[in-house]
C-alpha cells in the first residue's frame, strides 16, 4: 500500500495504490495554503509510504514524504502504467505545461517545458473563461465542432485578456472567440511537441485534458489520436505512488542484498 | 573590525542608501547560499572575506595604487579586452559587468527592458550612481562582441568617457590582421592615459602576471574532474567571478594556497558530495556576482556543477600567452592569437566552441550539460542550436535554461533542473 500525491499549483491531487489497483481518489483544491491542503488529504490514508511530486513537491519533504520526484517523472511512470505503449506525454496542467519523450522501455529521453508564464496552461483558459462570462464546463464546449473561429495573436494571458476585451467590443462572437483561444493554445502546444518529437501513443494528461475542444484541437494539429485517462488529472499523483512502490520493491532488494553480503 | 566604507563611498558620490540597500541584500542571501555549504574548503574564507566587502575593500586598494603610482583604473566589459596591455602601462583592469536586477529600475529609465540582462544590470548601476567600481574608473573599454552592447557603448560615452575596440566576428587573416591593429590601437590609447611608452620588459610582465593568474585558475578546475569533486561548483565559481575584481597577484597566490588544500582532498579522496551525485557542466553565458542562480539550484537539488564553459569559467582562463618573444610585435601577435583562441558564440562560425564542449565534458567526467543563456543572448541563444545537435551526437545529455536575474522562475528551472538529474540517472 502507497500514496502518491501531486501537490499542483491549481489542484492538490493523491490516490492510493493497493495491490496495483487505484483506490481513494481525491482532488482539493490547494488554496492559498496549498502545504495544508496536502497534509490534509494524506491524514485521510492510512500510513504507508508516501511520494510527492508537484509544484510544492518539496515543502512535504519534512514529515510527510519518504521521497520527491520531479513532475516529469511522474507523469512518465503514470502515463505509461495507464497506457503501456505510451512514447509522448503531453501534460497541461494549471501553471505549466510540458510534453515528455520517452524510450521504447518508458525511460524520459527528453522533455520541454513552458517555464516563463501562464501562456498555454489551465490558468490561462480559466482567465479567458471568465473574462468571457463562462464556467469552465461551457467554455470548452462553446468552441467545438464546425464553427467559425477568430484569430488570437497574443498568448500572454494579460494582453490575450485585452485582445479579448477588444473583440467583445467589435461584437465578434463569443464562440468564435472561444474557439480562437483554444486554437492559439493548441497551436503552442503542438509546436512544442514536435520540437520534442512526437511518437505514438500519445498520451495528453492533466487537467486541460479534460477539454474536449483542445483534444479535439490538439489531435487536428498533431494528426494524430491521443490518449486521455478517465481521470487525466490523477496521472501525476498516480506516477508518485507507482515510485512509492519501487521504492519499496528497491529497499526490499537492498535488505536482500545486505543480508547476502 | 569591518572598516566603515561610507566615507569612500560618499567620495565616489554613492547613492549611499540604496547601495546599503543592496549590500544587506547580499549579506542576507550569502549565508545560504555559501556559508551553508557542506565541507567547505578553508582556503574559501578568503574569497568569502572579500565578498563580504566586495564595494570597500578592492575600492580602496585601487585608488591607494592609483593615489601612489598615478595608475589609471580602467574598466572592461569583455575577456577579450587584454588586461595585459593595462597591467603593462601600470593600470588597473577592472570588470563592469553587472549581476543583479536590483538596478534594473534604473536601467529600465532610459534603456529597453528586453536586453541582455547582463547590459541592464551594469548600466543600472552606472545611471543609479550604485556602483564604486565604475565611479572610481578613469575610463571604460567596451567592444563590437554584440548589438546591444555595441549601442550601449555611445550611450554610456555621454556619462562616462568609454573607448571601443573592435572584435572581428571571424577567424580569417583579415580578422587577425584587424584585432592585431585593435590591440596597437589599444596600447597607444593606454600610453596616453598613463603617460608613458610600453617597452618589452613591461609587456612581459604584464603576460607574465597575467599567465600566473590563469595558471592558479586552471589548476584549481583541475581538481574539479576528481569525482568526488573536492569543491562545489559555487565555490569554484565564486572564485572565477572574483579574478575580475580581486589585486591580481594576490589573488593569485589565494587560488595557488586553496589548489593545495584542494589537492590533497583529492589525494585523500575527500568531497563535498557523494561519489554518485551528478555531475553538471554549464555551458554559455556569464555568470557575473552575484548570479549564482544555477549552480544554487544545481546543488541544493543533490547535484554538483563541476565545470564552466563561460565568460566567468574556462574561456576566461584556458588558453596562455606566449612569453617567448623578445620584440613588442612578437608579443602583441603572441597576444592577438592567444585571445582570438577564446570561442565566443559572437563569432562566426563557430564550430570549434562545439568540440572544446565535448573534449571538457569528458575532460570533466560530466555526466551532462546545462546550457545557459541569459535572456535575449541573441549569439549563444541561437547557437544552442548547433551545440544541441553536436552534444547529441556525441551522446552527452544536455537541457538548455534560459533565465535573467529574476526569481520568478526559480521553482521552474529547479523542477527542470531535477527531472534532467533523474533523467541522467535513470
Amino acid at each position: 500500500m502507497v500514496v502518491g500525491i501531486d501537490v499542483g499549483s491549481r489542484t492538490v491531487k493523491a490516490v492510493l495504490l493497493r495491490e496495483g489497483e487505484i483506490r481513494e481518489p481525491r482532488v482539493a483544491l490547494g488554496g492559498s495554503d496549498p502545504y495544508e491542503t496536502a497534509v490534509s488529504l494524506l491524514k485521510e490514508y492510512p500510513r504507508c509510504p508516501v511520494v510527492a511530486t508537484g509544484y510544492g513537491r518539496h515543502t512535504l519533504r519534512e514529515g510527510w514524504a519518504d521521497r520527491v520526484i520531479t513532475e516529469i517523472k511522474a507523469h512518465t511512470l503514470g502515463a505509461r502504467y495507464l497506457f503501456p505503449g505510451c512514447r509522448t506525454v503531453i501534460d497541461v496542467g494549471g501553471q505549466d505545461s510540458k510534453v515528455i519523450a520517452l524510450d521504447a522501455d518508458g525511460q524520459f529521453v527528453n522533455f520541454q517545458m513552458n517555464d516563463k508564464c501562464a501562456a498555454g496552461t489551465g490558468k490561462f483558459l480559466e482567465i479567458m473563461a471568465q473574462t468571457l462570462g463562462y464556467e469552465m464546463d461551457t467554455f470548452a464546449r462553446v468552441g467545438l465542432g464546425e464553427i467559425s473561429s477568430v484569430k488570437i495573436n497574443s498568448m500572454c494571458t494579460v494582453f490575450a485578456e485585452s485582445e479579448v476585451i477588444s473583440l467583445l467590443s467589435r461584437r465578434v462572437g463569443k464562440a468564435a472567440i472561444v474557439r480562437g483561444l483554444h486554437e492559439a493554445m493548441a497551436s503552442r502546444i503542438a509546436s512544442m511537441a514536435n520540437r520534442v518529437g512526437v511518437v505514438e501513443d500519445v498520451v495528453f494528461s492533466g487537467g486541460v485534458a479534460r477539454n474536449p475542444t483542445m483534444v479535439a484541437l490538439l489531435e487536428e494539429r498533431l494528426k494524430l489520436k491521443v490518449k486521455v485517462a478517465e481521470a487525466p488529472e490523477l496521472i501525476g499523483a498516480l506516477g508518485a505512488a507507482l515510485a512509492a512502490e519501487g521504492q519499496i520493491v528497491h529497499m526490499a532488494l537492498k535488505k536482500v542484498n545486505t543480508k547476502g553480503a | 573590525m569591518t572598516v566603515d566604507r561610507h566615507p569612500l563611498w560618499t567620495s565616489l558620490g554613492i547613492d549611499l542608501a540604496r547601495n546599503d540597500e543592496f549590500l544587506g541584500m547580499l549579506g542576507g542571501v550569502y549565508p545560504d547560499v555559501y556559508l551553508s555549504q557542506p565541507q567547505r574548503p578553508q582556503g574559501m574564507a578568503y574569497f568569502d572575506g572579500v565578498t563580504f566587502d566586495i564595494h570597500g575593500a578592492p575600492i580602496q586598494e585601487m585608488l591607494d595604487e592609483k593615489a601612489a603610482t598615478g595608475a589609471p583604473i580602467v574598466g572592461t566589459f569583455c575577456i577579450y579586452v587584454p588586461d595585459e596591455v593595462i597591467l603593462a602601462l601600470g593600470g588597473i583592469p577592472v570588470g563592469l559587468c553587472g549581476g543583479s536586477a536590483y538596478s534594473f529600475p534604473d536601467a529600465d529609465t532610459l534603456m529597453p527592458r528586453n536586453i541582455c540582462p547582463l547590459i541592464r544590470s551594469y548600466v543600472g548601476f552606472k545611471i543609479g550612481k550604485l556602483s564604486p567600481f565604475f565611479e572610481c574608473c578613469d575610463f571604460l573599454v567596451g567592444e563590437t562582441t554584440c548589438d546591444a552592447k555595441k549601442k550601449t557603448w555611445e550611450i554610456l560615452d555621454e556619462i562616462q568617457p568609454t573607448y571601443v575596440m573592435e572584435l572581428p566576428q571571424r577567424k580569417g587573416t583579415m580578422d587577425r590582421k584587424l584585432w592585431r591593429e585593435e590591440i596597437l590601437r589599444f596600447v597607444r590609447k593606454m600610453e596616453e592615459a598613463a603617460g608613458k611608452k610600453l617597452t618589452v620588459e613591461s609587456l612581459k610582465e604584464g603576460i607574465h602576471r597575467v599567465n600566473a593568474k590563469r595558471r592558479a585558475l586552471r589548476r584549481l578546475y583541475e581538481t574539479r574532474k576528481a569525482v568526488p569533486s573536492p569543491i562545489s561548483g559555487k565555490d569554484a565559481l565564486l572564485v572565477s567571478q572574483l579574478a575580475f575584481y580581486d589585486q591580481i597577484d594576490r589573488f593569485t597566490d589565494k587560488v595557488n594556497a586553496l589548489c593545495e588544500e584542494l589537492e590533497g582532498r583529492v589525494r585523500d579522496g575527500v568531497g563535498v558530495v557523494d561519489r554518485e551525485a551528478p555531475r553538471l557542466f554549464v555551458s554559455g553565458t556569464p555568470q557575473v556576482i552575484p548570479n549564482w542562480k544555477i549552480h544554487h539550484i544545481v546543488e541544493s537539488s543533490g547535484g554538483i556543477v563541476v565545470g564552466e564553459e563561460t565568460c566567468t569559467g574556462i574561456r576566461y582562463f584556458n588558453d596562455r600567452v606566449d612569453e617567448s618573444p623578445d620584440t613588442l610585435e612578437g608579443l602583441i601577435e603572441a597576444l592577438a592569437d592567444r585571445y582570438l583562441s577564446i570561442n565566443c558564440s559572437c563569432f562566426t562560425p563557430n564550430e570549434s566552441r562545439f568540440d572544446q564542449v565535448i573534449q571538457w565534458v569528458k575532460e570533466y567526467r560530466a555526466d551532462g550539460v546545462l546550457y545557459y543563456s541569459l535572456q535575449f543572448c541573441h549569439a549563444y541563444n541561437v547557437e544552442f542550436v548547433m551545440m544541441e545537435r553536436a552534444l547529441k551526437e556525441a551522446g552527452i545529455p544536455v537541457m538548455k535554461i534560459e533565465s535573467d536575474y529574476g526569481d520568478e522562475d526559480t521553482g521552474q528551472i529547479k523542477t527542470r533542473i531535477e527531472a534532467f538529474m533523474e533523467q541522467i540517472n535513470q
